[in-house]
């Protein structure tokens, strides 16, 4: 509160000499977010930056604030998902946002209705935000054509994206790090990426979150690494900001953060590897491969893990693992996401956003 | 000093231009002793109290007030830190985002709290303020002391404890900063 009311959104501005340039609203989010690249950099950085405002909110007794009261989150899940379901809405509860938890196997997509069809169904409800997990590459982004007042959130879409894993990620990775340095989170901005080797290792062709964690720590400035067997690489990496690493063991000494992928049966990755044993033989975090990772190395894993493939079931509980963290972060990025995106709403439109 | 002049920067790039000083750096030292006996003189001492700043503006004036305090009384007094930007009731209005930290060192439950914000205008942060502080335990009261009550309330909320108060125009700006308070108007670029 630093002048009057009248001036509470000077507190939209941390940087001063950036106000003088640029009008203040700093809200570089919305109306949608499908993808990590719609946001860039300094998107990223609000994002964690409010994620971090959020994340003491959780430490409290009563972890709920009435910041989104009156809007309501629909969660529309057309594949199976348990942390990334319950945690966007745990993120809209505790913002005091009514949840509405649309569960496909028992709505009338069963009986035939279009995707179309039911997204214009709920945004007649009067619904503020989608959450939209769904099989196709692309789905979010033809929703958010068909909205006209909604905001789409992506929760992953076929191979294509998982924007808010990634996004907890490098939360989760920047925590970690400001806990090694003794220094609160938030005053490390996003300065602490530049530079990061951050290693991806596993079933990337399959994976949304590869892409989306490619996308943002790139954009964050950290040098991002795949390992895999080529199988289970892109058909094309062209454009990628990544290099290729063709034996993990000779990349893990040098990495800053590893972050591991399941193998994703359900899309067929068991058919690109001869044998799961095979599969962790050559790509598993294993008990000897741990032994060559750097004493700071930090280990992300998206989960569900499945233990004893890609990471040893050892391993898997090793302090530098930082799973379950990842899953309480969750949380408080999504609050974020969810706060920036229908928080500044109708004040973006009364200044002529480009949101129509 | 990142912080005083965001203060003089308006969301849509205008600017802070005082008009005229209402008060010296010494007065608003001389105002924060005052006020903080009267916290001392006001609760019979420090038993129980908790002084609580509203970000950002009210912070460093809620350590000032402590900093006193813990000089003239015996009992130290703590020292927390509210920012209250998801409490408010202009979110959607304006782009309302968290600027700084939320610390609240003590459990809430049966103290009595200052409240401290550098100006009174409306009346709807501390509003904010009551409802965040809810979400802290049930405190036994709440008090508010501002450094400038300026008027124009639209809430029925009355500060206990005023470093000064001012006569404003609405569309002036009051500005508290280390080197005293200024009245002025924002001009756009």
């Amino acid at each position: 509160m630093s002048l009057t009311d009248q001036t509470q959104s000077d507190q939209t501005q941390s940087d001063p000499t950036q106000a003088e340039t640029e009008p203040a609203i700093r809200t570089t989010i919305g109306p949608h977010l499908l993808s990590v690249a719609d946001l860039g950099a300094d998107g990223i950085a609000e994002v964690l930056r409010v994620a971090e405002a959020f994340a003491e909110v959780e430490r409290r007794s009563i972890p709920k604030v009435p910041t989104l009261r009156g809007k309501v989150v629909a969660t529309l899940f057309f594949e199976e998902s348990t942390r990334t379901r319950l945690s966007f809405e745990t993120a809209a509860k505790r913002l005091s946002a009514d949840v509405l938890s649309l569960a496909v196997a028992s709505s009338s997509v069963k009986k035939g209705e279009s995707l179309r069809d039911t997204v214009e169904t709920i945004e007649a409800m009067g619904i503020d935000a989608v959450v939209l997990r769904h099989s196709s590459s692309g789905a979010p982004e033809q929703v958010a054509r068909w909205v006209e007042r909604a905001h789409v959130v992506n929760a992953g879409d076929g191979w294509h994206e998982h924007p808010t894993q990634a996004l907890v990620d490098c939360f989760t990775v920047r925590q970690v790090l400001a806990e090694g340095a003794g220094v609160e989170p938030s005053s490390l901005g996003v300065s602490c990426f530049a530079g990061l080797r951050v290693l991806i290792v596993g079933d990337v062709r399959h994976s949304r979150v590869a892409r989306s964690e490619v996308l943002a720590y790139s954009a964050l400035g950290a040098e991002v690494i795949l390992a895999g067997p080529s199988s289970l690489m892109p058909a094309s990496l062209e454009g990628w900001p990544v290099t290729v690493a063709d034996d993990l063991d000779g990349v893990l000494p040098s990495a800053d953060v590893v972050s591991l992928l399941r193998l994703q049966a359900e899309r067929g990755s068991g058919a690109f590897v001869p044998s799961l044993r095979e599969y962790t033989a050559g790509w598993g975090l294993t008990q000897d491969r741990v032994g060559r990772l750097g004493q700071h190395a930090i280990v992300t894993h998206p989960g569900p893990m499945v233990r004893g493939v890609e990471i040893a079931s050892d391993v898997a509980d090793l302090p530098s693992v930082v799973v379950t963290r990842q899953v309480t972060n969750g949380v408080a990025v999504r609050m974020a996401v969810l706060f920036l995106l229908l928080g500044a709403d109708s004040a973006l439109e009364g200044l002529g956003s480009t949101r129509g | 000093m990142a912080e005083r002049e965001r203060s003089h920067t308006r969301p849509l790039g205008g600017r802070f231009v005082p008009t005229a000083q209402v008060l010296s750096a010494a007065d608003v030292q001389r105002a924060l002793v005052r006020m903080a006996h009267e916290v001392a003189e006001h609760n019979g001492g420090l038993e129980d109290v908790v002084l609580v700043g509203l970000q950002t503006g009210g912070v460093s004036l809620a350590f000032r007030i402590a900093e006193i305090l813990n000089e003239t009384e015996d009992d130290e007094v703590p020292v927390g830190t509210l920012d209250v930007a998801f409490y408010r009731d202009d979110i959607g209005l304006r782009p309302v985002l968290p600027e700084a930290a939320t610390e609240i060192p003590v459990d809430l439950t049966g103290m009595i709290v200052v409240l401290v914000d550098d100006v009174l205008f409306t009346g709807r942060t501390v509003r904010a303020a009551l409802n965040a502080l809810s979400d802290f335990g049930r405190a036994k009261s709440v008090q508010l002391a501002v450094m400038v009550d300026r008027g124009h309330r639209e809430l029925p909320i009355r500060p206990d404890y005023v470093g000064k108060n001012l006569p404003t125009r609405r569309d002036e700006m009051v500005d508290v900063s280390e080197d005293g308070v200024s009245i002025g108007m924002l001009v756009a670029k």
